[in-house]
């Protein structure tokens, strides 16, 4: 296949960067989309020019490393992970648009790379059940009702790779939060820190200057794991029971 | 553990040394069902005050690095943990898909700590070291009750409890699971519980630093030298012990199933500091991946090994089929050889097996799927059997989600077209050597999880690296490293002491020198050379030819990239080129161990066939009397020889068997 | 990067973002109530203009003698006002928000979106409601713009500016645009307010806001357009 790219080349977090477009021959169906990317800077390095830094690292779609927009679209037109993305999603002769993750709670490190710690920090807040190793009852002690337990399941399956955020018209972070939030809250271990949680993770959520919320859809569209929209009701849901963040959060 | 050698032995093969045999590996004695309660109650205590004053540095976030962490910075040490990702949450841990193993016996079918001890001593072809197995099976049942209330979400049956499924061959149900999603499940969890620390401040985070050599102060370890690789700042970090938990080489193949980061040179730096370096050529392939496609690929797929259930394996009888739709080969010109050569397991044989009949089919010219380098690599998993016998919807429930990923990654249809699969690189047993404790030659190093050579031997079962990361994290690794730090805190050391600038000044002379070669070969095609060498001639089958000419030609590879490779840009910010280069590095240096240590083995083990050691029907043949030790190599100087150190393995819990499935 | 060396960042003033939603979705629904009953009223015409001028008549003396005339109407209108500030105030702080959350944009342009070209008009769409609640106030309450003279009847006020075309025109814009507020605005309300539990719930959801805003739309352009073809006179 043959493409012309359009890359976001950026130095550094400070610079202010350009799309640059590359032509690229020789490209694989069978190559997944980094794949492709790979080859460009094999190129590019043997011609002498700086390769495009883009992060990956799993390569099977579960470590959320990878993540760019693609024609627009945070990881492109299927619904999965840069990674898993094969070029027999183009066609010969395409143009692809390739951009890094934009939301300023996001800046860019270089090229298409992001820092995503923000999202570390919002599990700091409170994304967590607080269970000293070593302290804990016989696994079956809490029966949890199959039911509940798929729920958290499907909820924890995030890979806090942050395309929802880049998706989001509003740049918010409330899939990624409300995917954590539902995790915990489904189970009976969770239920102790349920209120302290919700309130400690969206103050941070704020904090770090995501966007607010406003029910459009855009992420669980372009989530790869499909984390439904109802998690953000139930943040929603958790948040007022917790009082608004106001002092009555039990 | 004796001293290293002084006087030069002779040269072996013509390119290794013996020295020393390791005496003793510090389990303490007694029955094996009391080591471990011995070995906590004898370990020192730290008074939870002198706990501040402590301070852990911890290379690794997966499950080993992050639980040991957590339990670490929850006891109140001063930790700083480190990894080469943007956030801990993504260390190749979370790849990990089928189960972890526990000996609940949940299930009530007469599974116990000492059965599964047993079956992994005998998974691993009798290659591991007793005493550790053990304890490792004893407290893999306080791990799940550590994840459940972590809150992860593990499978369920409808009465609320926990479900379980037999796994790898094993005739007991002991697997826990999450879907195909239990390393990122536990590794989530164990993350959670990292971060509560980071955010109580026992915890201090350095994610996207790579750890590119260890500080050794007076014969212990002391600190690291990390890159920081948004800034490119090279920085020092000092303490009283230094933890590795920075996971398995199996990059060192270029194509496996591991992360592309997945790397040895924190490992390395510290084999090159002094730190023995156990059964480097242990590696374990696994049956069910899918096959490369061409040559830009860039690393290979596992799939769950629960499709040999259903599955049925075959090639082409004849080698001029192999090309044909396989829909129209008829079943007169099917080759089930798995089901022909070992009628008792069929399909179900052990991975290692899987994958060496696999690998002799292609080799016969039998494979199928488009060749690469002129070979095809592949045969056939085909479910139109199973799709007979349950429909479709059966199949698809069962195995939906593993169908998806095939489709998605080849293109193919699989309920349409038999799948393809062959074996790939995907986890290695072998690592840096630690004794009982898990601390290795070093003092104060201590190594954890997939990093270390310990548990597994030559084979390791599915669903025991989990276990183990964990174990070794969650509950090992703090019981013993107290008794070390017990004796600190040690001297302060300053930033400019010589044994800290040496280390500093070989980094960032390392980093000038990669940059400055300025030739003419890519990074990559080293690594993917480096790696075809690996698969050909130390991969699952080994001849003494093909190593020796492997040895010679890695050589030749790595004076060739320090003479010729071309890194761009510069040092002083996010160059992922340079990041690779230096990773690349360490693995031409292992690469050339693995086959030295992989020459000096003259047996076939685990999943390691060495053609000169078989039986008259082509099986796998061990030497117990000559072979029933691990393999401590020392670093022997740059172009020097590396020495041996045998540690006998001695069974004196379990009888030494020949495994045999036919 | 280590967390040691993340960015630093000025704390966010003002209230949580979910805070500012819920006050978009209570005042929201407190609309959603009032136009039903809007409509309600406006539908009285058809039964004519008497019970419409009845109608109008009472909501002055609603809860007399209890209360003072036109106190439950003054209750109501302030009631609104203070929805019409909180709610306009609350969407434009989102608005705000979701700007300097994102001060670069995407070169790249996406082809289709999840939530219908409806759900990306919340903010313009809601702004034109606003201009058209102002007309309609200064064109039905204060009578400041006139369209056919000054009337003391409702009923009749509203029969002769609806004989006019344009003016039919403009109300039925004003609706479409509210229907489209409506179509994201209950969906979006029920999601704010942690009403979708499950896939299924979501179904529901959007069934009840399809019908919602089928009944405003429908119920509100009867009136004008039975007059304008003269059904009613
Ligand atoms: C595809 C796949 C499936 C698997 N499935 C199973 C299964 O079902 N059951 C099972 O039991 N096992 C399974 N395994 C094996 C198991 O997942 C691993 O052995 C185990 O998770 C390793 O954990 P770890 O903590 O030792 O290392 P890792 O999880 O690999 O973590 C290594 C850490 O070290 C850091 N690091 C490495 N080098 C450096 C450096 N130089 N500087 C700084 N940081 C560094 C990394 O950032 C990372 O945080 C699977 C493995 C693979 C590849
Ligand atoms: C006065 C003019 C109006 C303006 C300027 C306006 C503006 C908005 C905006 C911008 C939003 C979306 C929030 C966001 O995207 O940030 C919104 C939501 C909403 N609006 Fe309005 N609107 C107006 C009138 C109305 C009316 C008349 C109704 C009801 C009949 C209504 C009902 C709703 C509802 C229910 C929501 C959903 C709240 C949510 O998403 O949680 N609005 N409005
Ligand atoms: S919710 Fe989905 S899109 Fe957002 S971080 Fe998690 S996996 Fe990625
Ligand atoms: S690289 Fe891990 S999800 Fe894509």
């Amino acid at each position: 296949m043959k493409l012309a790219l359009k890359i976001w080349r950026q130095d550094g977090p400070a610079d202010a960067g350009q799309m640059v477009r590359y032509d690229i021959d020789g490209v694989s169906e069978d190559s997944s989309f980094l794949e492709m990317l790979d080859l460009l800077n094999e190129q590019l390095i043997t011609s002498g020019e700086d390769p495009v830094a883009f992060d990956s690292d799993c390569r099977e779609g579960i470590c959320g490393m990878c993540g760019v927009v693609i024609n627009g679209e945070a990881h492109g037109p299927e619904r999965t992970t840069t990674c898993q993305l094969h070029m027999r999603s183009f066609n010969d002769g395409d143009e692809i648009v390739i951009e890094p993750w934009r939301a300023d709670p996001f800046p860019v490190i270089k090229d298409l790379c992001v820092d995503r710690t923000s999202f570390d920090r919002i599990i700091q807040a409170g994304g967590f059940i607080s269970a000293n190793t070593g302290s804990a009852p016989d696994a079956h002690a809490t029966p949890v009702p199959k039911e509940d337990a798929d729920r958290a399941f499907m909820a924890a399956e995030c890979i806090g790779c942050g395309a929802c955020v880049a998706a989001c018209p509003n740049a918010s972070g409330m899939l990624f939060m409300g995917s954590k939030v539902t995790h915990l809250g489904e189970l009976p271990q969770g239920q102790p820190e349920r209120g302290a949680r919700v309130v400690a993770m969206t103050e941070q959520h704020d904090l770090e200057g995501f966007g607010g919320c406003t029910n459009l859809g855009e992420c669980t569209r372009a989530c790869p794991k499909g984390i439904p929209l109802n998690v953000i009701s139930q943040l929603n849901a958790d948040y007022r029971r917790a009082g608004y963040g106001g002092s009555s959060a039990d | 553990m004796t001293d290293t050698v002084t006087s030069t032995p002779e040269l072996i093969d013509g390119v290794y040394r013996e020295g020393a045999p390791i005496a003793d590996s510090k389990a303490p004695g007694g029955d094996i069902a009391g080591k471990w309660t011995t070995r906590k109650f004898e370990a020192a205590l730290v008074n939870p005050a002198n706990r501040r004053k402590l301070s852990v540095i911890i290379v690794g976030t997966g499950l080993a690095g992050a639980s040991a962490g957590a339990t670490l910075g929850e006891a109140g040490y001063q930790v700083k943990s480190f990894c080469y990702q943007d956030s801990p949450r993504r260390a190749h841990s979370i790849a990990a898909q089928g189960g972890i193993n526990a000996a609940k016996n949940y299930k009530g079918d007469g599974d116990s700590v000492h059965r599964l001890f047993y079956d992994t001593v005998k998974g691993g072809d009798y290659r591991s070291r007793e005493t550790n197995v053990y304890r490792l099976a004893e407290v893999s049942a306080d791990i799940i009750d550590q994840c459940v209330a972590q809150g992860v979400p593990f499978a369920r049956e409808y009465g609320g409890l926990l479900d379980n499924r037999s796994f790898g061959g094993v005739q007991v149900s002991r697997t826990f699971y999450a879907r195909g999603q239990t390393g990122q499940q536990l590794l989530i969890g164990a993350y959670q519980a990292l971060e509560r620390q980071i955010a109580a401040g026992t915890v201090e985070m350095y994610a996207r630093h790579e750890m590119l050599e260890l500080v050794v102060v007076d014969g212990k370890a002391r600190g690291i030298i990390a890159r920081d690789m948004v800034t490119g700042e090279i920085e020092t970090h000092l303490a009283d012990a230094v933890v590795l938990a920075s996971g398995g080489y199996g990059n060192v193949f270029f194509l496996s199933t591991n992360a592309m980061g997945c790397n040895v040179t924190a490992s390395w730096r510290a084999h090159r500091k002094g730190a023995y370096f156990g059964n480097p050529c242990y590696t374990q392939i696994h049956p069910t991946c899918i096959p490369q496609a061409g040559d830009h690929q860039s690393k290979l797929t596992l799939m769950s090994e629960s499709l040999r259930n259903d599955g049925r394996i075959w090639v082409p009888k004849n080698a001029e089929d192999c090309d044909k739709d396989p829909r129209e080969i008829g079943e007169d010109d099917r080759d089930y050889y798995l089901e022909r050569i070992y009628p008792g397991f069929g399909n179900l044989v052990p991975r290692d097996i899987a994958s060496r009949q696999a690998k002799n089919m292609c080799d016969e010219g039998r494979g199928v799927g488009p060749a690469v380098d002129g070979v095809r690599r592949g045969v056939y998993l085909d479910f139109a059997d199973a799709i007979g016998r349950m429909g479709e919807d059966a199949v698809r429930s069962k195995y939906g989600n593993l169908f998806d990923m095939y489709e998605r990654i080849t293109g193919e249809n699989p309920y349409q077209v038999p799948m393809r699969i062959y074996p790939a690189v995907h986890y290695t047993m072998g690592g840096l050597w630690v004794d009982y404790d898990l601390q290795s030659s070093i003092p104060g190093l201590f190594v954890t999880g997939e990093a270390n050579f310990s548990d597994h031997g030559a084979n390791r079962l599915g669903a025991s690296a989990l276990m183990q990361g964990l174990a070794d994290g969650y509950f090992v690794l703090p019981n013993t490293i107290r008794d070390y730090l017990a004796k600190g805190p040690f001297t302060k050391i300053s930033d400019d002491d010589p044994a800290v600038v040496e280390a500093q000044q070989t980094v960032t002379s390392r980093l000038e020198k990669l940059l400055s070669i300025d030739g003419t070969r890519t990074v990559d095609s080293y690594h993917k050379a480096l790696g075809k060498v690996m698969w050909e001639k130390c991969g699952m089958e080994r001849t003494e030819e093909g190593l020796r000419e492997a040895i010679e030609e890695i050589r030749a590879l790595k004076a060739d990239f320090w003479s010729n490779v071309r890194v761009l840009g510069a040092a002083d910010g996010l160059n992922q080129s340079l990041e690779k280069a230096g990773r690349v590095a360490d693995f031409l240096e292992l690469g050339e161990l693995m086959c030295i240590d992989a020459l000096h083995r003259r047996e076939s083990c685990g999943g390691h066939f060495r053609a000169e050691s078989q039986t008259e029907d082509g099986e796998a043949l061990r030497h117990d009397d000559e072979y029933a030790y691990v393999a401590a190599w020392e670093w022997g100087g740059d172009d020097e020889a590396p020495v041996l150190h045998k540690e006998d393995l001695v069974y004196d819990f379990i009888e030494l068997k020949q495994r045999s499935y036919k | 990067m280590a967390t040691s060396t993340a960015p630093a960042r000025a704390a966010r003033k003002g209230p949580p973002s979910i805070l500012l939603k819920t006050v978009v979705a209570v005042t929201g629904l407190f609309f959603v109530f009032f136009v039903l009953f809007h409509m309600y009223g406006n539908l009285q015409i058809l039964v004519g203009p008497e019970a419409f001028d009845e109608y109008a008549h009472h909501l002055r003396t609603f809860g007399e003698p209890m209360l003072p005339e036109k106190s439950f109407l003054w209750v109501f209108r302030i009631l609104l006002l203070a929805s019409v500030v909180g709610h306009v105030w609350a969407s434009m702080s989102l608005w705000r928000r979701a700007g300097q959350a994102r001060t670069t944009r995407y070169a790249g342009k996406k082809k289709t979106s999840y939530g219908g070209f409806y759900a990306k008009a919340m903010r313009w769409g809601g702004l034109a409601l606003l201009a058209f609640v102002v007309f309609h106030i200064l064109h039905f309450t204060t009578q400041t713009i006139t369209i056919d003279g000054a009337h003391a009847s409702p009923a009749e006020r509203v029969i002769s500016s609806f004989a006019v075309w344009w003016v039919v025109g403009i109300y039925a814009l004003a609706m479409v645009f509210l229907g489209m507020h409506l179509l994201h605005g209950v969906w979006g309300a029920a999601m704010t307010l942690g009403l979708n539990t499950s896939l299924q719930r979501a179904e529901q959801i959007r069934f009840v806001s399809i019908l919602l805003a089928t009944i405003v739309v429908v119920g509100f352009l009867i009136p004008p357009f039975a007059i304008l073809f003269g059904f009613i006179e």
